[in-house]
């Protein structure tokens, strides 16, 4: 009889369905998961140590680079946590600007889920089409900030500038011909608000069309149905939040239950999943992608009704327009204080927590009253995701592994940060 | 949080024994425990309180907390380029050993009642400076788990009956606590590939610290629960 043992296996830091860098040690029964054991931090970057070195505006950008799929999202947590230690009010239509900008990041955070997922579990042209919309949405980041990812939007007190009138064109090329940049251009021709709305015109359509190729499928179901499921009970247990915890069926959404900015206006629902499984908690989060382009509508109908600041008018917090510095000896004071030594909060420590994409991200603050956060810590919710990974996985398939890192919408950059 | 809401959670706190201290600022709630009551009162919050959810631990440093590299106050600006925080420190400084009384590290806890919708901040000062011990709180919350191997790695704080604490996110074999407010911004080692013995070999850093704005510390008045303060300030600038 031949010996049977156990072995140990190697999963990634390099492997295509390692999202990024995750070393897995993997102890095989067969083809049985017995144990696994993440071994992260291959992207730590100390983020929350450079923070302690730096005034509080040069850390957005670094909140960008946590979690690189919803960029704006992590903006959000920590402008949060500044606002709330320095106790201002943001204008209500930076309010708006950014609940639109967090649901756009939403969708382009579960597109990317939802073509990475596919890919990993083997529909390969869900990444395509997810690609196709990410797209145009990774051009209202340009459009309103310049830069197609890592944007830096949100400051403390609102946004960095008003939403613009034009959009970025395509140009004819030697890849493109002037007859296709200029069909690419159509719904570019109006204002941001006027490609958006274009969008979420489009949107449903394009989620259907996700849903013809995945909720029935046969292969899609086999691979997700009954994988990875997680009680309500050990879900709570385990620090999961978001679309995870709601996976489970606990009704819980911050956006909602602890409402930020201007979500107790918007109308829209919490899906919940039932049995708490992958397939579970993909229904969940192609659900929430609809809901997302519906808060979207709402924000667009309310913007181009209301003008008004997109952020506050206090300069010690945010600079003056360079028109006023031109002529004015203050505003000229204010722009120099704020640009050589930023602004001081005050003594105390505040936890922001918003709902992102991926779950509840916090941003926990202590200040000692200086022009540098003394320590920030950012809660993220893929960390506390991956760190059940091995009791999500144990007792499954060495293939099923790879459809519950897919499920966990897993990116390095906030788990390591 | 609304504010009655905020009293019952504070009222309900109260009659739990084991809590030092109540802090209620921007409207949250930092309940600050000793270290030998911590599990005591975190299964009573889990318990009776209906805290299910442990979002978070950070580990604080308290070392440096209120120092200042740079004077505004009397008559005159310093330079403000003295002075030896983190950023400044390069390879071989030795940062200013910390011989205060007060406790230096301190774990905080984030914990969220679902049933409730409130939030609770705990607290926890590690009684021994040189050697942070404070008890985990694995078998109460199962997210415990990677948090606390995170403030283990990076701040060295201690936990007494984690099942499995090894570092999380640094590298295999790093020596030290990164995140403590002695360990040098740019680090003590740099990685490189070395092509003669052909394998990756390690070097004291070269990168040349630089802060390019000095820490100080200015006294504000801003908050929304002080607005005549608040006014007279804006006025007066």
């Amino acid at each position: 009889m031949p010996e049977i043992r156990n072995y140990t296996l190697n999963f990634g830091p390099q492997h295509p369905a390692a999202h990024g860098v995750l070393r897995l040690v993997l102890e095989m029964d067969g083809e049985v998961v017995d144990r696994a054991d993440p071994h992260i931090g291959l992207l730590h970057r100390g983020t929350e140590k450079l923070a302690e070195s730096k005034p509080y505006n040069q850390t957005i950008g670094y909140m960008d680079r946590l979690d690189y799929v919803s960029m704006m999202c992590n903006e959000h947590g920590y402008v949060l946590a500044i606002e709330k230690l320095l106790g201002i009010e943001v204008p209500e239509r930076a309010q708006y600007i950014r609940v639109m900008f967090d649901e756009v990041t939403r969708i382009l955070n579960h597109l990317m889920w939802i073509g990475a997922h596919g890919l990993d579990v083997g529909a390969m042209s869900m990444f395509l089409y997810a690609f196709r919309e990410r797209e145009d949405l990774m051009d209202c980041y340009e459009a309103v900030s310049g830069a197609r990812l890592h944007a830096t939007y949100y400051r403390p007190g609102g946004v960095a500038r008003d939403l613009p009138d034009t959009m970025p064109q395509y140009e004819a090329s030697r890849f493109r011909s002037k007859a296709e940049a200029s069909k690419q251009n159509e719904a570019r021709q109006g204002s941001l608000l006027d490609f958006l709305e274009d969008f979420t015109n489009r949107f449903p359509g394009c989620v259907d069309e996700y849903e013809t190729l995945l909720t029935d499928n046969r292969i899609w179901k086999q691979r997700l149905v009954g994988i990875g499921v997680v009680s309500p009970e050990r879900a709570l247990q385990l620090g999961f939040s978001g679309a995870m915890l709601r996976g489970s069926g606990v009704e819980w959404d911050l956006r909602k239950k602890q409402p930020y900015e201007v979500y107790d206006r918007m109308k829209f629902d919490i899906p919940v999943g039932t049995d708490g499984d992958c397939y579970d908690r993909y229904l969940v989060r192609m659900e929430e992608m609809r809901q997302s382009n519906n808060i979207i509508k709402q924000c667009i109908e309310w913007l181009r009704k209301n003008s008004g600041p997109v952020i506050t008018e206090d300069h010690k917090i945010a600079p003056p327009r360079r028109a006023e510095m031109k002529g004015d000896m203050e505003s000229l004071i204010h722009h120099f204080k704020l640009f050589t030594e930023g602004f001081c909060l005050p003594a105390g420590e505040a936890y922001a927590a918003i709902e992102h994409p991926k779950g509840e991200f916090g941003c926990y603050l202590v200040s000692d009253g200086a022009n540098k956060p003394y320590r920030l810590k950012v809660r993220a919710p893929g960390f506390y995701h991956m760190a059940s990974f091995d009791e999500m996985v144990r007792g499954h398939m060495l293939s099923d592994v790879v459809a519950v890192i897919g499920t966990q919408d897993i990116v390095f950059g906030e788990v390591d940060r | 949080m609304n504010q009655s809401n905020l009293k019952s959670q504070i009222a309900g706190l109260e009659s739990l024994a084991g809590i030092k201290e109540l802090v209620t600022d921007v409207g949250e709630v930092t309940a600050v425990v000793e270290p030998d009551n911590l599990i005591e009162v975190a299964t009573a919050l889990r318990d009776q309180h209906g805290y299910e959810q442990l979002m978070d631990i950070c580990a604080v440093d308290y070392s440096q907390y209120g120092v200042d590299e740079w004077e505004t106050g009397g008559s005159g600006f310093s330079r403000g380029v003295s002075g030896n925080s983190v950023g400044r420190l390069s390879f071989g400084d030795e940062a200013p050993a910390y011989d205060s009384d007060e406790p230096r590290f301190a774990a905080v806890y984030q914990l969220l009642s679902i049933s409730k919708n409130r939030r609770l901040r705990l607290k926890v000062f590690a009684q021994d400076n040189e050697f942070p011990v404070v008890p985990s709180v694995c078998e109460i919350w199962s997210s415990a788990n990677w948090p606390e191997r995170e403030a283990f790695d990076l701040m060295g704080v201690h936990f007494d009956g984690h099942p499995d604490l090894r570092r999380l996110l640094t590298d295999y074999g790093f020596v030290g606590h990164p995140f403590r407010k002695d360990f040098p911004l740019i680090g003590n080692v740099e990685m490189r590939y070395d092509p003669q013995k052909k394998r990756v070999i390690y070097e004291p850093v070269t990168i040349e610290p630089r802060v390019l704005v000095p820490r100080v510390i200015r006294s504000t008045t801003r908050r929304a629960d002080e607005p005549e303060t608040n006014a007279e300030e804006e006025g007066n600038n």
